[in-house]
């Protein structure tokens, strides 16, 4: 593992007109490991992924991938370097069959680089790999769900196709918009070793999460946001003792 | 007691059956696939020789109109951009093909494809900077363009200014000229048919569904958007510089709102999103407008009233009906 942050995130500010969403956040994520962010709702998660990925031009800042500055880049060529995002509401192609929304970004001069066309990169045609990939993330293969349209999937599909999105695009980072909200118990139990496996195959997680007990068994480091501001951050156990973040985020609740 | 029951509609066997590899394991199923296809080339091959003579020159109208339509369905139903600019497309062929013909002396073999390609480059670059908006937003800009251009030509007198460029070179005979726009409706629409199903195809589909999704997936959509763009609007060129060659003639009047407002109209009764709707519903709109020719200016009321009719009472459009009822069964069943 290097030394050098892949991301690095310096005082990025946004405001929404009276609104300051984001106010001088800074952190640095590390390669290959799994950093949550949490916080209570309105603390600007989103926002601080959609001012990361582009979708959302911050006001001041610095967002850095690999030491190049990618804070003013169109969303499309940051997501072509490999920082790859999910939607906290999945944003699927509703009129296609699940396995060909990933035609999509496969499409893309990043997965075609090194294939030809036809390719889907070096793998082959680019319906295998769809399926390819959609059984990696836990779509059987020899089950009807991955050829049913992606408007009549259930939420854990849309979830994981989200996910699969990303991954066509052999990311590098993965930011990840709170996978496990809406799922059931049993769903979230079979997401969390696929993020465990994402992290083994040495991809960069950034999970925004309110489930907390399932992001500090795969977290390794944890950052705490309230109003737009960065109130503390570390391995899970010591953020969850600190009383400031106590008081703002999980009041009496127990966790 | 008043039990209350649906409608099921199922696939026909056959249907299934010719999606795959098996529809060449009989003549049945070939023929399935086979015939409507054939019947709609074969028709519109058979219209010059079929029609009397006052009806063989509506043909070229209707093919005219039938081109914008395709570009209009393909941009509003795989792209989610409503486009009016069909006056703009028409009056921009036409000018081009026009000004080549008369001033370089080109013959309508070579000014043809320059409009083509030319004047859909043209419209991609000036629609470019509106690429982002979306709905009736974009679909205002596309209106003005026309009227802006009309207006320019008319008070700076340039390009013929109100009398329009005059010999313009014509097609040598009436087969030349109907079998050439015949056979270039049938394949742009076969030929959009297979690119929408194509990956690229599938990428417009993700832009006009969810283009939030396709920027996350390292795609620009605008320049999705703007190959699209100018394939609608390479089309629509095309079909201005027929519509010169055949008047032998390029006015102002090429920028008439007709040419944006009809293709809409056709798409409607046709069934948007099939794009054999629009061509069908082209087929049906201009004749009808011909024989209400009589009625002077009363037809536009009953050509309004048709509209009406249509999308009270088969408001998905005469393709969508057909295409169900050709490839599904329909039972009632108790819910």
């Amino acid at each position: 593992m290097s030394s050098e942050p892949i991301l690095q995130v310096t005082n990025v500010k946004k405001a929404f007109g009276g609104l300051q969403a984001l106010n001088d956040v800074s952190f640095d994520v590390k390669e290959a490991e799994v950093f949550g962010i949490i916080g209570p709702n309105g603390s600007g998660k989103t926002t601080l992924i959609n001012c990361i990925t582009g979708f959302i031009k911050m006001d001041s800042g610095r967002v850095s991938f690999r030491g190049r500055d990618i804070s003013r880049q169109a969303p499309h060529k940051i997501a072509a370097m490999g920082v790859t995002r999910t939607f906290q509401i999945m944003r699927p192609y509703y009129t296609l069959p699940a396995y060909k929304n990933l035609i999509v970004p496969l499409f893309s001069p990043r997965a075609r680089k090194g294939g030809g066309w036809r390719g889907g990169g070096k793998l082959g045609d680019r319906d295998t790999v769809c399926i390819d990939i959609l059984e990696e993330i836990g779509f059987e293969r020899d089950s009807f769900v991955p050829y049913k349209l992606a408007s009549t999937l259930p939420t854990g599909y849309l979830k994981r196709l989200e996910i699969a999105r990303c991954l066509a695009l052999r990311p590098e980072i993965i930011l990840c918009d709170e996978v496990f909200s809406g799922l059931s118990m049993s769903e979230i139990a079979s997401m969390v070793p696929l993020i465990e496996r994402l992290q083994m195959e040495g991809i960069t997680l950034v999970m925004i999460e309110h489930r907390l007990r399932e992001l500090f068994r795969v977290a390794t480091r944890v950052m705490v946001l309230n109003f737009g501001e960065k109130l503390t951050e570390g391995i899970p156990e010591e953020v969850m003792a600190d009383e400031e973040v106590k008081k703002a985020y999980l009041g009496s609740e127990e966790v | 007691m008043n039990e209350e029951r649906r409608k099921e509609r199922l696939d026909r066997g056959i249907k299934v059956r010719t999606e795959g590899i098996y529809a060449i394991s009989s003549w049945e199923e070939m023929g399935y696939l086979l015939l409507p296809r054939l019947a709609l080339i074969c028709g519109m091959l058979a219209l010059p020789l079929v029609l009397p003579i006052y009806w063989q020159r509506v043909i070229s109208s209707v093919c005219i109109y039938s081109l914008l339509a395709l570009g209009f369905d393909f941009l509003a139903h795989f792209l989610g951009l409503v486009s009016l600019g069909g006056a703009f497309f028409i009056g921009t062929g036409g000018y081009i093909a026009a000004i080549l013909n008369t001033s370089l002396g080109l013959p309508p073999v070579l000014t043809l494809p320059v409009a083509t390609i030319g004047g859909g480059a043209i419209c991609t670059l000036l629609l470019y900077p509106c690429l982002p908006l979306r709905g009736v937003y974009f679909a205002i800009v596309t209106l003005m363009y026309p009227l802006v251009l009309a207006r320019i030509i008319e008070a700076l007198d340039i390009m013929g200014g109100t009398e329009g460029i005059l010999g313009v070179a014509s097609f040598p005979n009436r087969w030349i000229e109907q079998y050439g726009i015949l056979v270039i409706v049938i394949v742009s629409l076969f030929g959009l048919r297979r690119l929408v199903n194509e990956d690229i195809g599938l990428v417009f589909r993700g832009v006009k569904d969810n283009d939030q999704a396709v920027k996350a997936s390292a795609l620009s959509i605008n320049f999705y958007k703007s190959i699209a763009v100018f394939i609608a609007s390479a089309l629509g060129c095309l079909a201005g510089a027929y519509l010169v060659h055949i008047y032998m003639w390029s006015g102002i009047s090429q920028f008439a709102l007709d040419f944006s407002i009809i293709p809409i109209a056709a798409t409607v009764i046709g069934g948007g999103g099939t794009l054999v709707g629009p061509i069908l519903g082209c087929f049906i709109l201009v004749p009808i407008s011909e024989l209400l020719r009589a009625f002077g200016t009363l037809r536009i009321v009953f050509y309004s009233l048709i509209l009406v009719a249509f999308i009270v009472f088969r408001s998905e459009g005469i393709m969508v009906y057909a295409q169900r009822k050709y490839h599904q069964f329909e039972r009632w069943v108790k819910v």
